[in-house]
């Protein structure tokens, strides 16, 4: 490994290592001034702020660039280097505009800083700037063509990361520009990331367009609850209002990246909110009060045997909801629960069956994978970056069994067939041997695939392929169940699933039609057939004016998930909690705390007073931020397959939940990118 | 990049598509995209400009994103990024042709063809371009239309250079005043018994 000397300092790095990452590596670190640099994306070399000064070269040098040799003996802050920096500064600002005041990026923008702390106090430029026409980015992306330096990080995150090249720089010299390709959208899932990695303002979000200075935002901590990866992000609000929502880093998940509904589907926090009780009187929802919505169901309940009630939860309920849940129905003697509001085949018997137990980061590591049901892109945007990240590094066959679209790596298209899987399963197809013969096979499993009447037989098919092509071996379980929903795994490790005897969503929903169901409990469920509930009396716990609100007798409202300390547990089964950002809207209150009132006013008070406690009831609460070893054994149950192709369980990604219907971005992303697969790369009639 | 999306789709003759493949098959396998700028004047003497039919149709072909194609396009100013006249007149105004007069040059052609730079004539066959330097500063001032150089122009010659094109003629290349290639003007001084080929010095 070589040695090198940075400022007087010695350290040793692995060969290999560039001098920018080497002075990193310091410690203290010594950090660098860069701009196209990025630790995540190809060197490219081109902004030269980076520039040291290395003895015996007889130049500066670009650092980042630059593999560290033996003996190398290396300046970043002499009187030469502070000059080079000085000199790029004021090349770099020649064409950029003196427009900070008015510029969204300004108070966090690089360029800003690193003039300030490496710039000289004047320039000598006395022509003309240059000016260049703005670009249309679609909905999300503002742009201020003539602020960017160049830097090519956004040609290279959606080339790279995204795999929808449609960014490049076009013509040369003096005029060259960062564009798109003619008629092709920036369409990716990713986009918003071109805003984060953009050092200047010439890329910003448009729909918090000159709402929001940075230094007035307060930055809450917190995770993503929009889809079941669970990602990291920072909630940005200011006063009571959430006004954007930023990826943080986390390496087990979502890197830094995160997908555009996580992003921007916040205008959605402030539309259609339930900010007060209703009661349907005549047909029509009128406002109450808390005591008078709770009166009226506890009016309703009243004298109901258990067998005549049930609750059905959604896809954005946190954990400690869920368990209030069902303790609450569990008082009220009821067996009729269930999470899986999209019928998902899977049950809560074999915690590996239903985990994506490969791990998201592990996923990198497998060099064989399955896709079934599944669309990664839409589903999980952030996952799928990473099996493009693995599939670029090589030597990984990819096949899918599915609708085909353009994932942005290439794969085996093995038909849209369930009976295929079975086929792999039983080793008479030839995937069946890249599997058997791969050292990290996996499989993932879509929603797509298990919520449809075959889907534990579809479960069975692949639980079988795990075991037979060695899917599961020490130290690897490449069998995933990709979820869609974040409060799924949480539902299915806490149980809240049918009792004996009970009766799931389908079953609820045809027992309610049949007067059967008297009572039905909508924890934030919307996404289920309203209409076959028939005439059973619907109380429905949610964030907004949706489709459960529309069908309900009472309306209780509660907060989401950026206005409570909630648990949520990912796809890979690791449990995380969200932080307050921002209070609930009017009168609404945190979930379990409706629960624990409404127990009340139903004369069977829950045995739980405080979150402490509630949390204090079941040991996953207690074990946040960790993965718990799920042991594997054969799951789902034989049965036939149907002869009907499988599709992804998320039609239009930019739509998948009451927030996000909500949303008038959302909306605008719909109508500019379409519901179908998105991509532009290659071009169908209906495009353009 | 132009907006004008005249041609709605390209092809490769069978001629042109069998030097294609010529043309990739020199790269390594899977450096298929090193052909690109080839390519795209194969597509250019097809068809006269690269448009954006010629840029999908060979990003198709190597297997590379459209961009990337696009950015080789815009890179290079000898790609057409619009349709050209059949002759495509350039002429050098650098500092060497401006030196020797391409101003006269230039005027006498806007003159000659009725149009300004950058235009193409109302019957479609001339477009003048005022270009950067061409490399043949020692016979400046000079012009090139199509694949062929015409030097020591003065606006005569120029202008009987463009007349004989309009004619259907196809003038002699190279200087226009007697030279000999690069050679001094008036004949060698030195090497005077020399000969080169079949012309005498």
């Amino acid at each position: 490994m070589p040695k090198l000397t940075i400022d007087g300092r010695e350290i040793e790095v692995e060969a290999g290592t560039t001098i920018l990452q080497a002075a990193e590596q310091l410690d203290p670190p010594i950090e660098i001034p860069r701009f196209c640099y990025h630790e995540r994306l190809a060197v490219a070399g081109n902004c030269r702020m980076c520039l040291v000064e290395v003895e015996k070269m007889p130049k500066p040098v670009a650092s980042c660039a630059m593999p560290v040799g033996e003996g190398m003996v290396v300046h970043t802050n002499n009187a030469n280097v502070r000059k080079a920096r000085q000199g790029v500064m004021e090349f770099l600002l020649i064409n950029h505009p003196l427009d900070c005041p008015i510029c969204d990026q300004g108070g966090e923008c690089d360029l800003q800083d690193q003039a300030v702390a490496y710039g000289g106090d004047r320039g000598r430029y006395c022509e003309e700037k240059r000016a260049v026409e703005d670009k249309d980015y679609g909905p999300l992306i503002q742009t201020m063509m003539t602020r960017c330096i160049q830097c090519t990080r956004c040609i290279r995150f959606i080339s790279e990361i995204a795999g929808t090249p449609v960014l490049g720089g076009l013509h040369r010299s003096e005029h060259l520009e960062v564009g798109r390709y003619v008629n092709a959208a920036v369409s990716s899932e990713l986009s918003g990331n071109l805003i984060d990695l953009c050092p200047v303002g010439a890329l910003t979000n448009k729909p918090a367009a000159f709402t929001y200075r940075a230094w007035e935002l307060k930055r809450t901590e917190s995770v993503d609850a929009m889809d079941a990866l669970g990602a990291a992000i920072r909630i940005d609000s200011r006063g009571n209002e959430v006004v954007r929502v930023l990826p943080r880093v986390n390496d087990d998940i979502n890197e830094e990246w995160l997908g555009d509904r996580s992003r921007f589907a916040v205008d959605g926090l402030r539309r259609q909110r339930l900010d007060r009780c209703y009661i349907r009187k005549d047909g029509r929802l009128v406002p109450a009060s808390w005591p008078e919505a709770f009166a009226a169901i506890a009016a309703k309940a009243k004298g109901l045997p258990g067998s005549k009630i049930a609750a059905i939860a959604g896809d954005q309920a946190d954990c400690e909801s869920l368990l209030a849940l069902k303790e609450l129905m569990a008082s009220l003697g009821s067996a009729h629960l269930d999470c899986r509001q999209d019928g998902a085949r899977l049950d809560g018997s074999v915690r590996a069956s239903y985990l994506f137990n490969s791990t998201v980061a592990g996923i990198e590591t497998a060099d064989a994978l399955l896709i079934v049901g599944s669309n990664p892109r839409k589903e999980a945007p952030v996952l799928n970056a990473r099996i493009r990240k693995r599939y670029l590094k090589g030597g990984f066959r990819i096949a899918r069994i599915g609708h085909k679209s353009d994932l942005t790596y290439k794969y085996e298209a093995l038909g849209d067939n369930p009976a295929v899987l079975a086929e792999i399963a039983a080793g008479r197809h030839p995937f069946f041997d890249v599997l058997k013969n791969a050292s990290r096979p996996a499989i993932i499993l879509g929603q797509g695939a298990l919520a449809r009447a075959d889907g534990a037989a579809i479960l069975a098919q692949a639980a079988r392929l795990a075991d037979a092509a060695g899917l599961i071996k020490d130290g690897w379980n490449g069998f995933n169940v990709l979820h869609t929903a974040a409060a799924r795994v949480g539902g299915l490790d806490l149980g809240f699933l049918p009792g004996p005897g009970g009766l799931d969503t389908d079953g609820i929903a045809a027992a309610a039609g049949k007067g059967d169901v008297e009572l039905v409990f909508l924890a934030g469920a919307d996404e289920i057939e309203m209409a076959a509930l028939g005439k059973a009396f619907v109380v429905y716990l949610g964030t907004h004016g949706d489709a459960g609100a529309h069908r309900a007798d009472v309306v209780l409202p509660t907060a989401a998930y950026t206005e409570k300390s909630a648990t949520f547990v990912n796809t890979e089964g690791r449990a995380q909690r969200t932080k307050l950002a921002v209070f609930p809207p009017g009168e609404a209150k945190e979930d379990w705390k409706v629960i624990r009132a409404l127990s009340d006013a139903l004369g069977k008070p829950l045995a739980f007073d405080t979150v402490g406690q509630l949390r204090g009831r079941h040991p996953l609460f207690s074990q946040l931020d960790q993965l718990r070893p799920a042991a594997w054994a054969a799951c789902g149950t034989d049965g036939a397959l149907l002869d009907k192709p499988l599709v992804s369980s998320v039609d239009n990604y930019y739509m998948t939940d009451p927030i996000s219907r909500a949303s008038k971005t959302m909306a605008e992303c719909t109508a500019s990118f379409g519901a179908g697969c998105g991509c532009n790369h290659k071009k169908t009639g209906t495009h353009g | 990049m132009s907006n004008e999306t005249e041609m709605t789709s390209f092809a490769f003759t069978p001629e042109n598509l069998d030097l294609a493949k010529k043309i990739i098959a020199k790269y390594p396998a899977g450096k298929q995209q090193s052909a690109v700028m080839p390519l795209l004047d194969l597509a250019q003497r097809q068809v006269g400009w690269t448009s954006i039919a010629v840029i999908e149709y060979i990003a198709q072909m190597l297997d590379m994103a459209p961009i990337r194609v696009q950015e080789v396009v815009t890179f290079y100013t000898m790609y057409n990024q619009r349709p050209v006249g059949k002759y495509h007149v350039q002429v050098c105004t650098n500092i060497c042709c401006l030196l020797r007069g391409s101003d006269g040059v230039g005027e006498t052609a806007k003159q000659v063809l009725g149009v300004e730079w950058g235009e193409t004539s109302p019957d479609g066959q001339f477009t003048l371009s005022e270009v950067e330097c061409l490399g043949a500063c020692v016979n400046a001032p000079m012009m090139q239309v199509n694949d062929d150089y015409y030097e020591d122009l003065t606006p005569d010659s120029t202008k009987a250079v463009l007349e004989a094109l309009k004619r259907g003629e196809t003038p002699a290349v190279g200087p226009q005043n007697g030279r000999q290639f690069s050679a001094p003007e008036g004949g060698p001084t030195s090497l005077t018994e020399l000969t080169f080929g079949t012309e005498k010095a």
